[in-house]
C-alpha cells in the first residue's frame, strides 16, 4: 500500500463523479440523450465540452436508441464511446444494447438506475438493468458515489481488452447515488489516462489471411454487422459467451491494478465479502443497499450474532465461482432484489444465486427479499428483520415465506 | 455549392473500379441494386457505408461473404442516419487527435423507404438537424421488399401490398406517398435531389453533389422491384424511365431550397404534350392491375389527379409555369 497514488477529494454527486470520470478517460465520443436521474452525467459533459475541457465529439441525439446506435457506430469506427442513460431511456435502447453487444463495441454507458412505468416513477430501482441483463453487456453495479467514479474508469479498460471486447454498463442507484453529494477521492486525468491508455483496435484475421484492425478503416475494408443465419450465427453467439468468460478474469485483474494504484478495491472486482468468512446468516445485495446493510451487520455482530453480507459488484458476467465460494460456510441466504421478474418465483439475483448454489454442499436456506421498487425507502429496522427472519428460518430449520416484500402495504 | 462540378465520361465510370460487387443476392431485375452499384461509382475517396436492415443489406452482406468493397456498417432497421453519426464524429476527433489520417472520408448512410420513411424517420430528421457530413441515400422500391411487400409511407395510392390488398372492400393502399424530400428540403438542407436509374448519369452527378456538401445531403433515388410489383424482371430500367416520363417520379434537385427541375423532367415542363399518361407507367405492374378494372376507373383517374397536382405544385416551386 506503500506506493498508493496522491489523490484530490472533491465533493461530488453520483452522477458528477460519472461525468468527471468520463471526462477524464479522454472519451472520443458521447452520444447521450437526457433522462432522470441521469440528466446530471449528460448536462455536466455538456458544459466539460462547452468550456473546451474535453476533446470529445458530443451528439446530442434525438433519442436514446438513435445515442446507442451512434456511440456503437463511433466504437467500431475506433473512437472511445461513452454515454449514460436511465429506466426508459435504457428500456428504448432495448434493440440496440444486443447490436452493440453482438459487433463487440466497448461502449461504456452509465445507468442511474430507476424504476420503469408504469406508473411513471423516477426514483431508484435495478428494473431498468435487470431487464437488459442477457442483452450481452457486462453490468457492475456500485455501491456509492467513489464506486461509480472507479467503475468507470475500469470499464473502459476492462471492455476494450482484446480478449473481452464487450460493452460495459455500470449502474448507480438512482438519487440514492446519483444526486447524493459525497466526498470522492479522484485521480489526475494523466493519471487516469495512463492507466487506461489509449484506445487498442486488435486485428482480426481476413478472408485473406490477412491480419487487419477490427474497425471501420478505409484503408482496410471490413463489413460489419452482417447477416449471420443458421450456418454461421450461432458461433458469434458462442464468442460472446466466451467474451464474457474472460471478462471475469479481466474485472478481477483491472480491480488489482486500480487498487494497487489507489488504494481501493472492491472486494475480488466481482463480489464484496463483508464479515462472511464465519457467517452462519448472510444477505446478498447489489448497489447503495450495501452501505446501510454493513452498519446492520457491524450491530449484530456486536450482539454477538454471526452476520454477513455480499454485494454482487459484477452481475454480469454472474461470478458464479466467485459466490459459491464466499458463501460455502454460510447455512441461511437472504437475496435482495430491487426489481422484479413478475410471475417468476422471485426476483432475478434470487433466481442466479440459487441456480449457483443448487449444488453446493453445504445446501443452505435460501429466501427472498424484493424492497425499495421506485425508490420506495427501507429502513435500517426493516432492514434488520431480513437477519431476525434468517435466524428464525435456522431456528426452526425450515423456510416458512421464501419470497417476502420488504416494506410493502399488503 | 462552390465546388466545380464533376466531369466524368462513361469509360471514367466503366474503369472505376466497383465497391459494391457484383456475386451478391439480389433477385433479377433489382433496380436498388444496380442504384447502389451507380452511387459507388459516384464516390471520390475513402468512403464509410452504413446501411438499414431490408433487401440491400441482406443481399450484400450474408457472412461470411460481402459484396462491400469499402468499410460498411449495419446495425438495425431504423439506425442508418444515426450510425452516420457516429461514424462521422468519430471521425472528425480521431482526426483531430491525430489516432487517423487526416485525409478527408465521406460517409453514406443507405435505406430503403421502410427505413427512411417509415422507422427511420426520426433518426434521420435529428442527424439532419445536427449537421452531420453525410449523404444519405433513400432508394425507394416503395415497399418493405424484404419482410415480403408490406406497405410503407413511400408506397403510392392505389398499390397492392400485402398489407394493403386490393380486396373486394379495399382497392390497394388508400393512402397517399408521403412528400418525403421536400420534409427535408423543410429541414433547410443544402442539397436534396430525387434521381432515377435510368438517367444514370444525372444520379451518378447527384451521388458526387451530395458528397460534396459539407454538412447532410439527401438523395431519394427510384428504384424498380419487380418482385414487389409484380413486374417484368426486364423492365426495371424503363419503369425508371416511365415514371420520370408520366411525372410520377419527377428528377428534380433543390440546392438550399431552390427548386430546379433536372433535365428530363424539365424537358416534360417545356413541352408538355411529351408527358405521358400514368396509365403508361401503371400498366404492365401487377401491384396497380386491380386499378384497369373497370369498377376502379375513379382510383385510375385519382392517381393522375394526385400526379398532375404534385407535378403542377413542383412546377410552381421550380417557378415554372
Ligand atoms: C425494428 C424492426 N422492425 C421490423 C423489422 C423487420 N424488417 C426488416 S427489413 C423490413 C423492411 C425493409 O423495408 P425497406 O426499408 O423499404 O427496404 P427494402 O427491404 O424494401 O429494400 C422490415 C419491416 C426489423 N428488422 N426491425
Amino acid at each position: 500500500m506503500a506506493n498508493i497514488i496522491k489523490q484530490k477529494m472533491m465533493a461530488l454527486a453520483g452522477d458528477q463523479a460519472v461525468a468527471y470520470a468520463a471526462k477524464q478517460s479522454d472519451v472520443d465520443v458521447v452520444a447521450a440523450y437526457p433522462i432522470t436521474p441521469q440528466t446530471i452525467i449528460v448536462e455536466k459533459f455538456s458544459e466539460y465540452v462547452a468550456n473546451g475541457e474535453v476533446e470529445t465529439e458530443f451528439v446530442c441525439t434525438e433519442s436514446e436508441h438513435s445515442a446507442m446506435s451512434a456511440s456503437l457506430a463511433a466504437s467500431v469506427t475506433g473512437a472511445r464511446a461513452f454515454t449514460a442513460t436511465a429506466s426508459a431511456g435504457l428500456a428504448l435502447m432495448h434493440e440496440m444494447l444486443f447490436v452493440t453487444s453482438g459487433c463487440r463495441a466497448p461502449v461504456v454507458m452509465a445507468i442511474a438506475n430507476r424504476a420503469l412505468s408504469a406508473p411513471l416513477n423516477i426514483h431508484g430501482d435495478h428494473s431498468d438493468s435487470m431487464a437488459q441483463r442477457d442483452s450481452g453487456w457486462i453490468q457492475m453495479y456500485a455501491e456509492n458515489s467513489q464506486e461509480a467514479y472507479d467503475s468507470i474508469i475500469q470499464a473502459f479498460k476492462i471492455g476494450e481488452d482484446s480478449n473481452v471486447l464487450l460493452p460495459v454498463m455500470v449502474g448507480l442507484d438512482g438519487f440514492t447515488l446519483s444526486h447524493t453529494l459525497e466526498n470522492v477521492e479522484t485521480l489526475s486525468d494523466e493519471v487516469v489516462q495512463q492507466f487506461i491508455g489509449i484506445r487498442k483496435i486488435p486485428n482480426v484475421l481476413t478472408h485473406e489471411d490477412k491480419q487487419s484492425p477490427f474497425r471501420l478503416d478505409p484503408k482496410n475494408p471490413m463489413t460489419m454487422g452482417p447477416i449471420a443465419l443458421q450456418n454461421y450465427y450461432f458461433e458469434f453467439k458462442r464468442q460472446q459467451e466466451e467474451a464474457m468468460k474472460n471478462a471475469l478474469e479481466a474485472i478481477q485483474d483491472v480491480n488489482k491494478n486500480y487498487g494497487d494504484l489507489t488504494g481501493r478495491k472492491y472486494g475480488n472486482g466481482l463480489v464484496d465479502a463483508y464479515n462472511l468468512k464465519d457467517a452462519e446468516v448472510a444477505a446478498i445485495c447489489l448497489g447503495s443497499t450495501a452501505g446501510t446493510m454493513k452498519t446492520i451487520v457491524d450491530k449484530l455482530r456486536k450482539e454477538g450474532i454471526k452476520a454477513g453480507l455480499l454485494r454482487i459488484r459484477t452481475f454480469r458476467p454472474f461470478p458464479s465461482k466467485a459466490i459459491k465460494s464466499a458463501l460455502r460456510n454460510v447455512k441461511a441466504i437472504a437475496v435482495m432484489d430491487k426489481s422484479m421478474s413478475f410471475g417468476g418465483n422471485g426476483g432475478p439475483a434470487y433466481h442466479e444465486i440459487r441456480h449457483v448454489l443448487y449444488d453446493s454442499e453445504s445446501k443452505p436456506f435460501i429466501v427472498n427479499y424484493i424492497y425499495g421498487l421506485g425508490g420506495r425507502d427501507t429502513s435500517p429496522t426493516q432492514l434488520r428483520t431480513i437477519y431476525d427472519d434468517l435466524q428464525q428460518i435456522l431456528k426452526n430449520q425450515t423456510i416458512e415465506e421464501p419470497i417476502k416484500y420488504l416494506g410493502l402495504r399488503e | 455549392m462552390t465546388a466545380k462540378e464533376w466531369k466524368f465520361t462513361s469509360k471514367d465510370i466503366a474503369n472505376k473500379p466497383d465497391l459494391f460487387l457484383s456475386g451478391h443476392r439480389a433477385c433479377a431485375g433489382c433496380a436498388p441494386a444496380t442504384v447502389l452499384k451507380l452511387v459507388m461509382k459516384a464516390t471520390r475517396g475513402p468512403t464509410i457505408v452504413t446501411e438499414a436492415t431490408g433487401c440491400m443489406e441482406v443481399v450484400s452482406s450474408i457472412y461470411p461473404y460481402t459484396s462491400w468493397a469499402t468499410p460498411w456498417l449495419h446495425t438495425a432497421f431504423e439506425t442508418a442516419a444515426a450510425n452516420a453519426s457516429g461514424i462521422e464524429a468519430a471521425l472528425k476527433i480521431m482526426k483531430k487527435k491525430g489516432r487517423i489520417s487526416k485525409e478527408h472520408v465521406d460517409v453514406i448512410a443507405i435505406a430503403g423507404d421502410g427505413g427512411t420513411f417509415d422507422i427511420g424517420l426520426q433518426a434521420l430528421s435529428g442527424a439532419v438537424e445536427r449537421g452531420h457530413d453525410f449523404l444519405f441515400l433513400l432508394y425507394d422500391n416503395e415497399a418493405y421488399m424484404n419482410t415480403g411487400i408490406q406497405r410503407s409511407g413511400g408506397t403510392p395510392h392505389g398499390a397492392a401490398t400485402t398489407t394493403s390488398p386490393a380486396g373486394r372492400a379495399v382497392p390497394g393502399k388508400l393512402e397517399y406517398k408521403k412528400p418525403l424530400a421536400d420534409i427535408m428540403i423543410a429541414h433547410d438542407m443544402e442539397y436534396v435531389a430525387t434521381a432515377s436509374p435510368y438517367y444514370w448519369r444525372d444520379l451518378i452527378t447527384k451521388v458526387r453533389k451530395g458528397l460534396e456538401v459539407e454538412g447532410p445531403a439527401f438523395l431519394h433515388v427510384f428504384a424498380p422491384c419487380p418482385r414487389g410489383w409484380r413486374s417484368n424482371p426486364a423492365k426495371s430500367i424503363e419503369y425508371s424511365k416511365l415514371a420520370v416520363e408520366t411525372c410520377v417520379f419527377p428528377v428534380w434537385e433543390a440546392v438550399n431550397g431552390e427548386y430546379k427541375l433536372s433535365i428530363p423532367s424539365k424537358v416534360l415542363s417545356l413541352a408538355p404534350q411529351r408527358k405521358k399518361p400514368v396509365s403508361d407507367y401503371l400498366k404492365g405492374q401487377g401491384r396497380f392491375r386491380h386499378m384497369f378494372k373497370p369498377e376502379n376507373k375513379a382510383l385510375l383517374e385519382e392517381v393522375q389527379r394526385i400526379t398532375d397536382k404534385r407535378w403542377q405544385k413542383l412546377l410552381k416551386k421550380c417557378n415554372l409555369p
